[in-house]
Order: C-alpha cells, then sequence, then structure tokens
C-alpha cells in the first residue's frame, strides 16, 4: 500500500540551523499520526514540508505516491489546520469554510451547501452569517477545522489546534477530533508539544528533538519502552535510573526508565524490586499524590494515588517495582 | 533598608507637585482636558474657523462693475463655476488626480508589499530612507529638478536618442491631450511629476496595512488551493484596501489642490490650484475662489463616501 505521507532522508536547514535533519517516515493512508517533540524540535517544520510552505533542503517527499517538492500549497490536496486558526477576518463564516470551494470554481449554490454542512458537522450550524471577530477560541477551532475538512483532502494537517483553547475544551475536541477521523477515514497529522494529547488520541507517535525523530512508535510503545533518555523524560516524566542505582538492584545496564505510576510505597513482595530511600517533597495534585524520594543520590518520583496514606517528609520509605515495569533503554 | 516600610498604605507626601498628581489620579478627565484643551482650541479656532470663513466667503458674490465684494447670500458664485471655462478646470484636476491616484497605488504596492513582507533589519531601514528621503528635499527644487529631466534637451530625452527610441517619445507627444512640445509642457509631464511627489504618501499607508495582515492568512489562501492571483484577489487586497484608500486620500486631494506643479511643469491649461491662486490674488475675485476651494472638499467628501459603502473600511 502507498503511504499516505513519505519522508525519505528529509532535510530542512535555515542557514546553519538543522530545523530538520535527516528524517525519514512514512504515515499510513487513515493513520491518525501525532508528531510530538518540544517547540524548535523541528515538528512544525516537517508539517510546513508536507503542506508546502517550505520546500527540503535535502531529501525526497511523497504523497500518496506523488512526488512532492516543488509543488506549491495550491496544488496539493492537503489541508492544514493552523496554529492560530489563521481565518479571514473580512469575510463571513460560510465564505471563510467555503473559500477553498470557490477558489476552485464550485458554483455559489453548491458550495454554500457544503459549507453549511460542514459547519454542522463541527456542531457550529447557522453560524455563517457571522465575522471571525465575533466567535470564541473554541468556535473559531471548529470553523478552521470546517475549513480545511470541507475540502476533503487527502491529508489533514493540524498544527497544535487545541494549544489556545482551555483544559475542558480540549480535552472534548481531541474526543471530537479523534471520533471525525474515524468517521470520516482521512489520514490526520497532529503536531503537537502535549504528550498526554498525542498519547490519547494518535495511532502512532514520532517523537522529535533537534530536528530527528528519537522514536517513532505507538503510544504503548513510547510510553513504556522509551528508547532514549530523551523520550522518557519528555513523555510523561518518567525517572531514569542511573546505573548505579541499577547495580543495587542487580541489573547492569547504563540506564532504565521508570513511570512514576508503577511504583508501590511500602509493599514488598518477593517479586518486586525494593528500593529504601528519604522522602524529599510531597504535593497534592487531585487525583494523585507525587512524591519524590532520593535514594542514595538517585532522584525518584512516584505519583501515588491520593486515598493512600502520604508519608511525612524526611520519612525513610521503602519503593516497590516490577521489573517488567522498568525499561531498560538501548542508548543513555 | 530604610526605604522598605511594613505600612500597608504609605502617607501623604506633601509638596505642590504630590497633591497636584493626587488630584488628577483622582481626577482624569482634568488631566484629559488639560492635554486636550489646547490643541482642539487650536484645531477649532484657527482651523475650522478659517474654513467656515472660506465656505461663508463662497457665498458672496462680486459686483462686476465696482470689484467690491457684495456680501448678500447667493448662489450666483457657484453658478459660475459651472460655465464651460471653469467646469473645464474641475474636470482636468479631477481626471488628473484620479489617474495619478490609480497609478500610484499600482506602482506602490509591490514596493509596500517587498518592505511589509521580506525587507527586514537593514533592509527595512533602507527602504524607510529610500521612501522618506524624497520628502527631505525641497519641493520646490524637486519639481524643477524634474523640469530639467523631462526638458527637450533633458536627460529622458538624451536617453532615448542613444538607445535609438526617440520615435517613441515623438510619437507619444504627437497623440493629442497627453503630447505636447516636450514631456516637460504636457500633461505627461504634470502626470510623471505628481506621481513621483506623491509616492511616499501612497507606499507608507499600504506598507503599514500589509504588515498588519498575519502571514498565516496568506498561506491559509495557498493551503486551500487559492493560486497567487486569487490570493492576491480576496484576501491580500480586501486586506490592504484601507491602505490603499488612506492613500489615494493623500494623492487624490494633494493632486486636486495643487496649483504650483502644473505651473511649472506642463500645458498653460488651469488645475483648481492654479484657478483659486489666480481669482484671489491677480482678478481679486475673493468668492469664486472659495468657490472653487470648496470644490475639492466636496469631491473628497464624496470620494470617502464612496469608499466607505464600498466597504473599504470594513477590514479595519
Amino acid at each position: 500500500m502507498t503511504a499516505a505521507v513519505l519522508f525519505q532522508k528529509v532535510s530542512r536547514h535555515f542557514g546553519n540551523v538543522r530545523a530538520v535533519d535527516g528524517v525519514d517516515l512514512s504515515i499510513a493512508e487513515g493513520e491518525f499520526f501525532a508528531m510530538l517533540g518540544p517547540s524548535g524540535s523541528g515538528k512544525t517544520t516537517c508539517l510546513r514540508l508536507m503542506a508546502g510552505f517550505e520546500q527540503p533542503t535535502d531529501g525526497h517527499i511523497e504523497i500518496f505516491g506523488e512526488t512532492a517538492e516543488g509543488v506549491p500549497p495550491y496544488r496539493r490536496n492537503v489541508n492544514t489546520v493552523f496554529q492560530d486558526y489563521a481565518l479571514f477576518p473580512h469575510l463571513s463564516i460560510l465564505d471563510n469554510v467555503a473559500y477553498g470551494l470557490m477558489v476552485k470554481g464550485v458554483g455559489r449554490e453548491e458550495r454554500r451547501k457544503a459549507a453549511e454542512d460542514a459547519l454542522a458537522m463541527v456542531k457550529l450550524p447557522g453560524y455563517g452569517v457571522r465575522k471571525p471577530g465575533q466567535l470564541s477560541g473554541g468556535q473559531r477551532q471548529r470553523v478552521a477545522l470546517a475549513r480545511a475538512l470541507v475540502n476533503r483532502p487527502k491529508v489533514l494537517l493540524l498544527d497544535e489546534p487545541l494549544g489556545a483553547l482551555d483544559l475542558k475544551l480540549r480535552e472534548q475536541m481531541q474526543e471530537e477530533l479523534k471520533s471525525l477521523q474515524k468517521s470520516l477515514g482521512i489520514t490526520f497529522v497532529f503536531v503537537t508539544h502535549d504528550q498526554g494529547e498525542a498519547l490519547s488520541m494518535a495511532d502512532r507517535i514520532a517523537v522529535f528533538n533537534n530536528g530527528k525523530i528519537q522514536q517513532l512508535g505507538t503510544p504503548e510503545d513510547i510510553y513504556k519502552r522509551p528508547q532514549t533518555r530523551f523520550v522518557a523524560d519528555f513523555v510523561g516524566s518518567s525517572n531514569v535510573l542511573s546505573s548505579a542505582t541499577l547495580a543495587k538492584l542487580g541489573i547492569s545496564a547504563g540506564a532504565a526508565s521508570l513511570r512514576p505510576e508503577a511504583i508501590q510505597i511500602g509493599t514488598s513482595w518477593a517479586e518486586l524490586l525494593t528500593l529504601s530511600g528519604t522522602v524529599v517533597a510531597c504535593s497534592f495534585l487531585g487525583a494523585v499524590n507525587r512524591i519524590t524520594v532520593d535514594c542514595d543520590g538517585q532522584r525518584i518520583i512516584i505519583s501515588a494515588p491520593a486515598a493512600m496514606p502520604v508519608p511525612e517528609q524526611g520519612a525513610n520509605i521503602t519503593l516497590a517495582f516490577s521489573r517488567n515495569d522498568m525499561h531498560v533503554m538501548e542508548q543513555a | 533598608m530604610s526605604a522598605v516600610t511594613h505600612q500597608s498604605i504609605l502617607p501623604e507626601r506633601s509638596g505642590l507637585a504630590r497633591r497636584l498628581s493626587d488630584f488628577l489620579w483622582r481626577h482624569p478627565h482634568v488631566l484629559l482636558l488639560i492635554l486636550l484643551g489646547p490643541p482642539v482650541l487650536w484645531l477649532g479656532i484657527i482651523y475650522l474657523g478659517s474654513l467656515l470663513a472660506l465656505l461663508l466667503q463662497s457665498f458672496f458674490s462680486i459686483d462686476d462693475f465696482s470689484g467690491l465684494i457684495n456680501y448678500e447670500f447667493t448662489l450666483a458664485t457657484y453658478k459660475q463655476l459651472l460655465i464651460p471655462a471653469n467646469f473645464d478646470i474641475i474636470l482636468r484636476t479631477v481626471v488628473m488626480a484620479a489617474l495619478v491616484t490609480l497609478a500610484s497605488a499600482i506602482i506602490a504596492f509591490p514596493i509596500a508589499y517587498y518592505a511589509a513582507r521580506y525587507a527586514k533589519g537593514k533592509w527595512k531601514a533602507i527602504f524607510y530612507l529610500g521612501v522618506m528621503l524624497p520628502l527631505w528635499s525641497s519641493y520646490l527644487v524637486k519639481i524643477y529638478a524634474w523640469k530639467l529631466i523631462l526638458a527637450k534637451e533633458g536627460i529622458v530625452t538624451w536617453a532615448l536618442t542613444k538607445l535609438h527610441l526617440l520615435w517613441l517619445l515623438d510619437a507619444w507627444l504627437a497623440l493629442p491631450v497627453v503630447g505636447g512640445n516636450s514631456l516637460s509642457i504636457s500633461y505627461t509631464g504634470t502626470f510623471i511629476v505628481f506621481i513621483y511627489v506623491w509616492m511616499p504618501f501612497m507606499i507608507l499607508p499600504i506598507q503599514a496595512s500589509l504588515e498588519r495582515v498575519p502571514g498565516n492568512l496568506i498561506e491559509a489562501s495557498a493551503d486551500l488551493g487559492g493560486n497567487p492571483a486569487q490570493t492576491f484577489k480576496y484576501v491580500l487586497f480586501p486586506l490592504a484596501l484601507p491602505g490603499i484608500v488612506a492613500g489615494s486620500i493623500f494623492t487624490f486631494s494633494l493632486t486636486l489642490g495643487d496649483y504650483i506643479i502644473p505651473q511649472v511643469i506642463g500645458s498653460s491649461r488651469l488645475f483648481i490650484g492654479q484657478a483659486v491662486y489666480a481669482q484671489q490674488g491677480t482678478a481679486g475675485n475673493i468668492p469664486l475662489a472659495a468657490a472653487f476651494s470648496v470644490v475639492p472638499i466636496v469631491i473628497m467628501g464624496l470620494y470617502l463616501w464612496m469608499a466607505k459603502r464600498m466597504g473599504a473600511f470594513d477590514a479595519l
């Protein structure tokens, strides 16, 4: 099967800055693909390379098997939902949504109907007469989505589309985006710096750092089996155990990751590995307590259910965890 | 650490200035009045007052026999504007102003677009310098310089001769209305110099309006399938229109009122500004001069009203 988007050794340099540095990836048709990373990691540049706003310095890009280098954005059947929505301020919502159809020469009546259907799909029926300035951030986000989807793109690119929304709205939009993607069957490529968002929505995730893909895999892969310290750190503030700590456990390896929620306090069964340490800090985060423990210089963070009793600061406690929850990393 | 106090409210400080600042803080309207009063009075009395006096003058008439002003309200002076000799002047000026405005907008847009979108750092400074530099030298010097440039013995004729293209200029000058003996005594010459002199007033507002258009709107248009021409037509132009209108207000009204350029460069036929100059000076017909000067005001009013109706300010 041809890939929806294919990158072969793609690089994009800005002067001396290697924004994207030899990236290989292949996104399958109908996939919900997330590109995750801190700002400046190259994920947005990758998205812009797919949209056609940037041209690769080096390498080869294909969209559904067709060469994309040198093809301007307006000849790519790919649409973007921009980070700050980029709605046309002088046009009504309906004209905004119908814009892509208008420039393609679709008749007035037909595009009006298509735009109204698209607005209904994003749950904004009857908003067509308003101007973008009269809408809230969440509503504008939906309009941007409708404006892209009305063109029936082969690939939909989303550049941190939920970044400007408040938490509750963001969670709601995550679910809606996911179900929309399922029902439409369009390939979604989603850029985000929020690991929770990537983990909950994506079929596969590419974790970016310094213009390179650090790891590419399913959310479970990325979360449970980080291959590098960067991925372990970035995806869910994992504990990275040093080789000295690992030696105490009888394991010889450079480093290993251990999720905060995989650690129990006080219990000590034979099959569990244990470490002892001093409680340094405790903070209440709602559903969980975050407890920081010092084990001979190795900081370990524990995420304990709020219902559990909280150890006092300075107390000596025993940490227990299963060998299976620990993941030895290929590189430190 | 004597500056640190444990009081939650600091004691009132003494001194007239402190008391005054406290008073103004509590009565912000008084501050506004002090700041705005003098300029508003200046504008109101000196500027609007004289404009009103001008308007009043235009409703008086002149006694043809004695040459004295007859202080009775009449529309006779305005009627005089409609006689062919005077109406020709108005028509000529308005057509020239419209053409100058159109040409300025077409020339200014790419320059402004470059400056707003691409020029950075040093190049931006060079752009501003290039646009503003002509404004630093005297208006009269520039116009007389242009007279030499456009004259029959000038550099334009010389360059075209060297390029063996003089026939092109001769063909143009042979045309009726726009032609003449040389560029410096033709409407074409007047047109060129008007464009040159008012160009900064067109470039700067367009550049300001383009600078406010977020770059991602251009990208969004391309992303949705709009080719560059469509992006210009549906996104860039509507959003730049307030700037173009602002610039055209300058070029249009300045051309309507100018009396030096057509006097130095052009055929001997009068423009509104020259007519005002002649009527209030040599002819001593203040009412007719006043009526002539009301014409640009009315035209500008109509122009703004039309621009507003066309939605030129919707994107503001």
